[in-house]
């Protein structure tokens, strides 16, 4: 097969930089990813711990160049989730921060480079890879469900295309990394700049930390990736004050941003010569598929906007029947060649091919306006997103049910969960266990005593009934 | 209330820890001090003195001892 990056045709220039002082040039990349695959012997499965350091990026791209596929996860995963994956998949091998060796003393590191080492693990027999697999993500970023998707080699390249095309990327970029790697959102950014030929300034710090604005101002960043809360985060240190002469391009994603968020930053751009640009996207199509072109953020405000180049949006009502009306809402589907082969479940499944066609019902329901801008009105699916990442509230409810022996029911709006449950003694332990699993903020939980968990005849939760807590 | 309770106690609520926890604690230590945290303790901050905080020192506030400084400066003049 193709590789995604032909690094050796990049001009001499510096494709990783950390905060460090440490860089690898794309010819460097080159070598070190032929290296690293060369020590893995073939395709194969490999279980990558991320993080934003340059041990980590130049792994991902070894693998997904050489044919060996690897499934992306936090290396602040929890040890039980991370062991129940490698149960559920077998892989050959770990790639893993190296101060993160003890956690895997049974297994034999064979090879190591730029502070990374490659763990062989005791699986002798490993699940048949379909042809063009390349690449496995979760679907909730945080909880370790065994859920996977599956995203070929197509999907990655079409999808990085359309990024580097629709951002008008190119070698002169240095995006500065805000968002992990192993999500769909962050993997993207750097997917399509090592396209671009760019250098990725390389840091594991937070918008929150002076180490991270020290870097970003001394190796010149020109661009950044936030979820709605970053901005939010943002917009409270006052951001707009900063002096950031070299700072050109700021995308939105992972969730729908406030109106008047979007508003100041869409004006701060606009006076500061910068461009804003709220996105739209899923791990199921790669990750973008539409995007809000940054000469409309202020006009089209609250619009996703309209699909990336080489994809389509349509509407669709309950029967299916595709809405042609502005104005109307409907199941929001996308079309495109990064909609991605499907899910897995189970190690068998990582042999199955293209279930999807092309197609992607994205759970969310939107409308379009006169001039064909597309607005997010709602989900179908029982999902929040917290600080940008997916959590499955079904999900949850088994975790706690699984955790603790009781009853529980989730429910709320973005950033704000609620865990609800009749056992007031459990309260504060099943707050720091979502907490816990998820590796999410603690005030991102809220957990409510109620005397009973209301259901209907057939013992099915009534979620409507616990709606009037959201607001509170 | 002395500022040193105040200021003790919006650690304390902000991230549900115990006073014996306070001294020497810094950014990201616990899992409550990360980014997301560390935005509701300035708030807090600043609601308890009544205070706007620059985004440089915002950025700065990386421990418990580190914040007081801070907030010992001429312009917040919070004394301890």
């Amino acid at each position: 097969m193709d590789r995604i990056w032909d690094f050796s045709a990049q001009e001499p220039r510096i494709a990783l930089r950390d905060d460090r002082g440490n860089t690898l040039t794309y010819e460097e990349m080159q070598y070190e990813t032929d290296r690293l695959a060369a020590a893995t012997g073939g395709r194969c499965l490999v279980f990558s711990l991320c993080r934003n350091e340059i041990g980590s990026i130049m792994g991902y791209a070894a693998f997904v160049n050489h044919g060996i596929v690897p499934l992306l996860l936090s290396s602040r995963l929890e040890d039980s989730l991370l062991r129940n994956l490698i149960d559920t998949y077998a892989p050959s091998y770990l790639w893993i921060p190296e101060d993160q060796s003890g956690r895997f003393a049974d297994m034999e590191a064979v090879y190591s480079a730029h502070g990374y080492a490659l763990m062989k693990t005791a699986r002798q027999e490993a699940y048949p890879l379909n042809d063009a697999l390349g690449l496995l993500l979760t679907t909730s970023g945080s909880t370790g469900s065994p859920k996977l998707v599956r995203q070929s080699y197509v999907n990655i390249i079409d999808n990085a295309q359309s990024i580097v095309k629709y951002l008008e990327l190119d070698a002169e970029e240095r995006p500065i990394t805000t968002l992990p790697m192993n999500y769909t959102y962050g993997l993207s950014i750097i997917n399509s700049h090592l396209l671009a030929g760019a250098t990725i300034l390389v840091t594991d710090k937070d918008f929150t930390q002076r180490g991270f604005w020290d870097f970003f101002r001394e190796a010149g960043a020109t661009s950044f990736g936030g979820v709605p809360y970053t901005y939010e985060m943002l917009d409270r240190m006052r951001f707009y004050r900063m002096e950031l002469p070299s700072l050109r391009t700021m995308t939105q994603a992972g969730g729908k941003i406030l109106p008047d968020i979007q508003e100041k930053f869409a004006k701060y751009a606009v006076e500061n010569d910068k461009r804003f640009f709220v996105m739209y996207g899923a791990c199921e199509a790669t990750a973008r598929m539409g995007y809000l072109p940054a000469e409309m953020a202020l006009v089209k405000k609250g619009s996703v906007g309209i699909a990336i180049p080489g994809g389509r949006f349509r509407l669709i009502d309950g029967d299916e029947r595709e809405i042609t009306d502005p104005n109307v809402v409907g199941e929001l589907i996308y079309e495109g060649k990064n909609v991605t082969l499907g899910y897995a479940e189970c190690g068998a499944d990582l042999n199955r091919g293209d279930e999807c066609h092309g197609v992607l019902k994205t759970g969310d329901m939107a409308y379009f306006d006169e001039d064909g801008f597309f607005y997010i009105s709602g989900r179908k699916k029982r999902f929040l997103k917290i600080f940008g990442n997916r959590v499955n509230l079904d999900e949850m409810e088994r975790l706690i049910r699984g955790r603790f022996n009781v009853d529980a029911a989730c429910t709320g709006i973005d950033d704000r969960l609620s865990i609800f449950t009749t056992e007031e003694t459990l309260m504060k332990p099943i707050q720091e266990y979502a907490a816990a699993v998820t590796r999410l903020n603690p005030s991102a939980f809220r957990v409510i005593h109620i005397d009973e968990i209301p259901k209907n005849d057939s013992g099915k939760t009534l979620y409507s009934a616990l709606e009037q807590y959201n607001g509170l | 209330m002395s500022n040193l309770e105040k200021y003790n106690e919006a650690f304390i609520t902000t991230f549900e820890i115990g006073a014996d926890q306070l001294e020497g604690l810094q950014y990201q230590d616990i899992p409550e001090w990360d980014s997301v945290g560390h935005m509701t303790l300035i708030a807090a901050m600043e609601d308890t003195f009544d205070i706007i905080m620059d985004t440089e020192d915002i950025i700065d506030f990386s421990s418990y001892e580190k914040g007081k400084e801070i907030l010992s400066k001429d312009n917040y003049g919070v004394s301890f």
